[in-house]
């Protein structure tokens, strides 16, 4: 039996393994205590709970856990480094290259460093969702501190050439940070062999609990400082205070340990489902993937469906939990800034779905979510002026629209 | 956000869908909005001699407060005079549909549109078009 509405959206949230869930629970009420509290036995149990997690998330990336600080989520872990590395190498220099399909907490982080004299680049993608490698070491001045490249893309699922992307970084003695939210635990992210020195990611994307994340600081080759952005206790080596959330921690390590341990097996399954959605829905007339198809995370596709509109669209699927570029309301007709980065008119950005798949995603489902979409568009371009204007074969980029 | 029973039965069951034969001169045509802005509606109306609304068809491209707004328009378009239409205000719309403030706009572009096709029958038919009003949005 298939339950409905069916979830497809995990690129916003997944939900808890319950394998994570049970490592947690303990952490609530038996093993409740500081992890920051030495001197006695509670204090000691929490303690442990985390370095063990300290563990399983650093083999998951690479590292040592030493490099390991924990923070409330990538949002935050994104602030930590950008706010961190600007404070702390600003003799050294003022300006930070980015992208301009970054996700906002990374932009609107640099674009608060902007009003603080920071000089930033936003570096252009291609067609394809990727940057454009000259561009960036053209970009790299003097003054140049810090790269900020996100690995995996959330809306389209585009993975940057961080491998490449560091050799430049390294040869120009820039430091690299990547916002890895939507890539560790999908895909193997190795901070050594990829040259990495700073990298973001956070539990709740795959599998773990919502409300944790961490920010990978590496300590040598270089070694990497960032200046606080939260004051207090001096945790996690002075780099963020605040008491740990010990059960988040926990349940953020067993995510790391079963991605680690299910990683290639969740791979084959979840590309397999994908690509067979994809398949199905692109056979519908008029319907693009958005962004590079080749390097792209397994579990996501991003689809327009031209002449219909993402959010009406989105209606006519109520089973399916997606998600939309389109975003209709007052406050803003603005499509997804990453989808008209990467060129799409904004009547294809608005046409635009998400469909995330997942570790509990199964084969019913998506039988069911291929034929619900190709019901809904259908119905939708049954009733689309545009759609009609097309089938007549009028020029729609010749009407002149009554722009409001 | 979650959407009015009212807008979920208009989306679900929406009347009036279709084309009339915009060729023909007792039929007034609007065309409003834009691809790029996310929604664009085509109204339809049919008239008498009487200058009596006997049909309204409508398509709309936009999300489901959108097409609502316009499947009630046409609803309301049938059996008034081109006179009466036009006092059709959006406010009429946001109160019978229920519309959250973010979704004032898709009101305020089904009055856009009843005037636009209604302009479109005047014109037509020799009569001077009536002023339309500074779109707000």
């Amino acid at each position: 039996m298939i339950q409905l509405p069916i979830y497809l959206d995990n690129n916003a949230t997944t939900p808890m393994d319950p394998r994570v869930l049970e490592a947690m629970l303990p952490y609530f009420n038996e093993k409740f205590g500081n992890a920051a509290s030495r001197n006695h036995p509670f204090g000691w149990a929490a303690e442990e709970g985390v370095d063990y997690a300290r563990e399983q998330i650093a083999k998951l990336i690479n590292c040592s856990e030493k490099e390991i600080i924990f923070t409330s989520g990538a949002t935050e872990s994104n602030n930590l480094a950008i706010k961190g590395v600007f404070e702390m190498y600003a003799e050294k220099g003022n300006h930070i290259i980015t992208a301009t399909t970054e996700h906002k907490a990374v932009l609107d982080t640099c674009a608060h460093l902007e009003k603080l004299g920071a000089s930033i680049t936003y570096l252009e993608v291609k067609a394809d969702g990727l940057i454009d490698l000259n561009e960036l070491s053209n970009a790299i001045t003097d003054k140049t501190i810090l790269v900020s490249i996100m690995y995996g893309n959330n809306e389209i699922g585009v993975i940057q050439p961080m491998k490449e992307i560091a050799a430049i970084t390294r040869s120009k003695g820039v430091l690299l940070h990547t916002d890895a939210t939507q890539t560790v635990g999908k895909i193997p992210v190795d901070v050594e062999a990829d040259g990495i020195d700073l990298l973001s990611f956070t539990a709740h994307k795959m599998y773990g609990p919502k409300g944790v994340g961490a920010l990978y600081v590496r300590r040598k080759n270089p070694r990497v400082k960032v200046t606080a952005q939260m004051d207090g206790g001096g945790h996690e080596r002075g780099m963020r205070s605040g008491t740990l959330n010990v059960p988040g921690i926990v349940g953020f390590g067993k995510a790391c340990e079963i991605a680690m341990q299910d990683m290639e097996k969740d791979t084959i399954r979840l590309s397999a489902m994908r690509n067979r959605l994809e398949k199905s829905l692109i056979e519908l007339e008029e319907s693009y993937i958005n962004g590079n198809t080749e390097h792209r995370l397994p579990h996501v596709t991003n689809i327009s469906f031209k002449y219909v509109e993402g959010e009406g669209l989105m209606m006519a699927m109520k089973d399916l939990a997606v998600s939309s570029g389109s975003a209709c309301t007052s406050a803003s007709l603005e499509p997804s800034y990453v989808l008209k980065s990467l060129g799409l008119n904004d009547d294809l950005a608005h046409s635009s779905i998400r469909f995330g798949l997942g570790r509990f995603t199964t084969d019913e489902e998506i039988d069911y979510a291929i034929e619900c979409t190709k019901k809904a568009v259908t119905k939708l371009r049954d009733m689309s002026p545009l759609w009609e204007m097309f089938k007549d074969g009028i020029d729609l980029d010749a009407v002149e629209w009554a722009e409001h | 956000m979650a959407y009015s029973e009212k807008v979920i039965d208009h989306y679900n069951n929406p009347r009036n869908v279709g084309t009339l034969d915009k060729a023909k001169s007792n039929v007034g045509t609007g065309l409003v909005g834009a691809p790029e802005c996310g929604d664009v509606m085509r109204l339809q109306i049919e008239v008498d001699q009487n200058n009596v609304i006997t049909d309204a068809k409508f398509k709309t491209f936009g999300c489901g407060s959108a097409i609502a707004s316009s499947s009630l328009a046409t609803e309301w378009l049938k059996g008034k005079s081109i006179d009466q239409a036009l006092e059709i205000d959006n406010m009429d719309i946001v109160e019978e549909l229920a519309l959250p403030p973010v979704k004032i706009h898709c009101s305020v572009l089904a009055e856009d549109a009843i005037k636009s096709a209604i302009n479109d029958y005047r014109v037509k038919n020799g009569m001077d078009p009536i002023e339309l009003p500074k779109s707000h949005h």
